[in-house]
């Protein structure tokens, strides 16, 4: 029950602090320390990511999503064909879906073109990869549950109430 | 003509509010963090809000039935049998009120004579005691006490009791305090209750935000579940304050004399708020249990603040309030607020604001951000440092 509320907490924020995490769980620092080392070990914790919303620096960044098409092999299925893609840098994120396509998966590059050349040159050429369809991301909403938009957040709360 | 003159005696006599006292102060002074807010801070969840959106677009804009719609009836009856098991009948059982206050305001109006008494367990919520006054009726005051965990033990309510007792008025789990009763805690009231043929106005608005154990009520006890109003509403469960929506469940008697009330002096609750408030209860539980995670985390992180500051605060199991005692700094809650968000920009909530019993104590609301905590209790540290009082261990 400890690990999931931890796991909710870092989240939702990977900044707490071990400190102030042992507090609000109810249990000591070493406790805390112990049990992330433990989840990062199991891989339960994979990483500490920043969101960031691209659009407001001054660096270019072109996100794309791709549908693609692959043939299964028998006794390993999609596996091999999608570690072969997966294994690329430039492939942030990648799902194997029900549906039309066999699978999505998520580019960043710097121009289109970086990742027109991306999909032309290396994935359209993977063995098994049968087709793909690119759609370039125009704007982003909502990512990892954070909206890019700015939206006024004042809080409408009065100061003081009963 | 003096336009004062004209005003009503009871009017005149009401005592002007504490809160609305250091609202004034508060609202002069900037870059604040309040801690001082009875409301969530999250907003209403999209779904619900979608759903009163939805109403409107469908031309739901008329008054509904005075006790409320069927439909939101039959929701809040089996809402209570599945969450707390208890039953009650949509049509003769149940009213849908403007929040919970209309509520409580309705239910003195509708059983209280001039002179009758009430048991008000205090420190309280800031309404009890002047909507009785309204009614001609007299407050007893039944102090709550830190060393009880601020439950009304059978002792204290004996101690109340006279031949002219009516009503006992309690808020469980409370605000200012996060004090709750548990199941063993009410059934040495009960004997109490129906010796005394008391009614209970059972204030649940906090039901859902209960950290350790379940919500318990009054009502579970048989023997006197016709002697006991509950009020509840949507306000802190589903974040919907704004939205104005509660309701009372009780013995059909008393319900169809509040609904007389309501009727005339209200007609019926809003519509918009009614249709999105039978959302919430469908398909809200899990904004409910999300929220009541994030307020037990903060719960958590503030009290311990407090206690290492030195300021002695128990550990409450419900609400979003910690209740610190204040009283090693030598000030009293008055001029300790005053100070605090003067010397450091924090605003807290003089426990005297929610009656004599209050002070001494401060109200903290925990209903703000992990983050928004953390830095207002470095603030509140600071201003203790002066004082040099001794980390407690409560």
């Amino acid at each position: 029950m400890i690990d999931l509320e931890l796991l909710m907490l870092l989240s939702a924020n990977a900044k707490y602090e071990p400190a102030d995490l042992a507090v609000i769980l109810q249990t000591d620092l070493q406790d805390v320390e112990k049990r992330i080392a433990a989840l990062e070990e199991k891989k339960i914790i994979c990483g500490y990511h920043t969101i960031i919303n691209w659009d407001k620096t001054s660096e270019e960044q072109v996100t794309s999503i791709i549908y693609c098409d692959a043939i299964p092999e028998r006794d390993h299925g999609y596996d091999n064909i999608a570690k072969k893609i997966y294994n690329y840098p430039e492939v942030e994120s990648m799902y194997l879906t029900s549906g039309k396509s066999d699978f999505i998966i998520m580019i960043h590059g710097q121009t289109m073109k970086e990742v027109a050349s991306f999909v032309a040159t290396k994935l359209a050429c993977i063995e098994g990869i049968t087709s793909t369809s690119t759609l370039f991301v125009l704007q982003t909403y909502k990512t990892s549950g954070v909206i890019m938009k700015d939206e006024t957040t004042t809080s409408e709360r009065l100061l003081v109430t009963p | 003509m003096k336009l004062e003159d004209k005003l009503s005696t009871v009017v005149k006599e009401m005592k002007p509010s504490g809160i609305r006292k250091f609202f004034d102060v508060a609202k002069q002074i900037e870059d604040v963090i309040s801690l001082g807010v009875g409301e969530p801070d999250f907003d209403t969840p999209w779904h619900i809000r979608e759903a009163g959106i939805y109403s409107v677009e469908q031309g739901h804009t008329h008054y509904t039935e005075n006790a409320g719609l069927p439909a939101l009836r039959q929701q809040i009856c089996e809402y209570y049998k599945e969450r707390y098991q208890l039953d009650y009948a949509p049509d003769s059982d149940c009213l849908v009120t403007i929040g919970g206050s209309e509520a409580i305001d309705n239910c003195f109006r509708a059983l209280l004579n001039p002179g009758d008494e009430v048991i008000v367990a205090t420190p309280c919520f800031v309404s009890y005691e002047p909507t009785v006054h309204l009614t001609g009726g007299v407050v007893k005051y039944l102090q709550l006490r830190s060393e009880d965990a601020f439950k009304v033990t059978p002792e204290a309510l004996e101690a109340c009791i006279t031949d002219k007792s009516k009503l006992l008025m309690i808020n469980f789990p409370g605000n200012p305090t996060g004090g709750t009763m548990s199941e063993e805690d009410y059934a040495k009231l009960v004997p109490i209750i129906k010796k005394h043929e008391l009614i209970v106005i059972s204030d649940e608005i906090y039901s859902e935000l209960i950290y350790e154990g379940k919500h318990t009520s009054l009502a579970h006890f048989d023997e006197i579940k016709d002697q006991v109003l509950i009020i509840n509403g949507f306000s802190k469960a589903f974040a919907m304050t704004g939205w104005r929506l509660g309701y009372l469940l009780g013995p059909s008697t008393i319900i169809k004399a509040v609904t007389k009330i309501h009727q005339y002096a209200i007609m019926s609750a809003p519509t918009v708020s009614q249709y999105a408030a039978i959302e919430a209860l469908k398909n809200g539980q899990k904004n409910v249990d999300a929220m009541r995670l994030a307020y037990k985390a903060r719960r958590n992180l503030i009290v311990d603040g407090f206690n290492k500051m030195g300021l002695p605060t128990h550990l409450p199991k419900g609400a979003f309030y910690i209740f610190p005692d204040i009283r090693p700094t030598g000030l009293s809650s008055d001029e300790f607020c005053e100070r605090l968000i003067k010397e450091q920009r924090v605003a807290c909530v003089p426990g005297s604001a929610f009656g004599e019993a209050g002070a001494g104590f401060i109200r903290v609301s925990y209903a703000s951000s992990l983050e928004e905590i953390k830095e207002a209790l470095t603030r509140i540290s600071q201003f203790v440092e002066q004082f040099n009082v001794k980390p407690s261990n409560t």
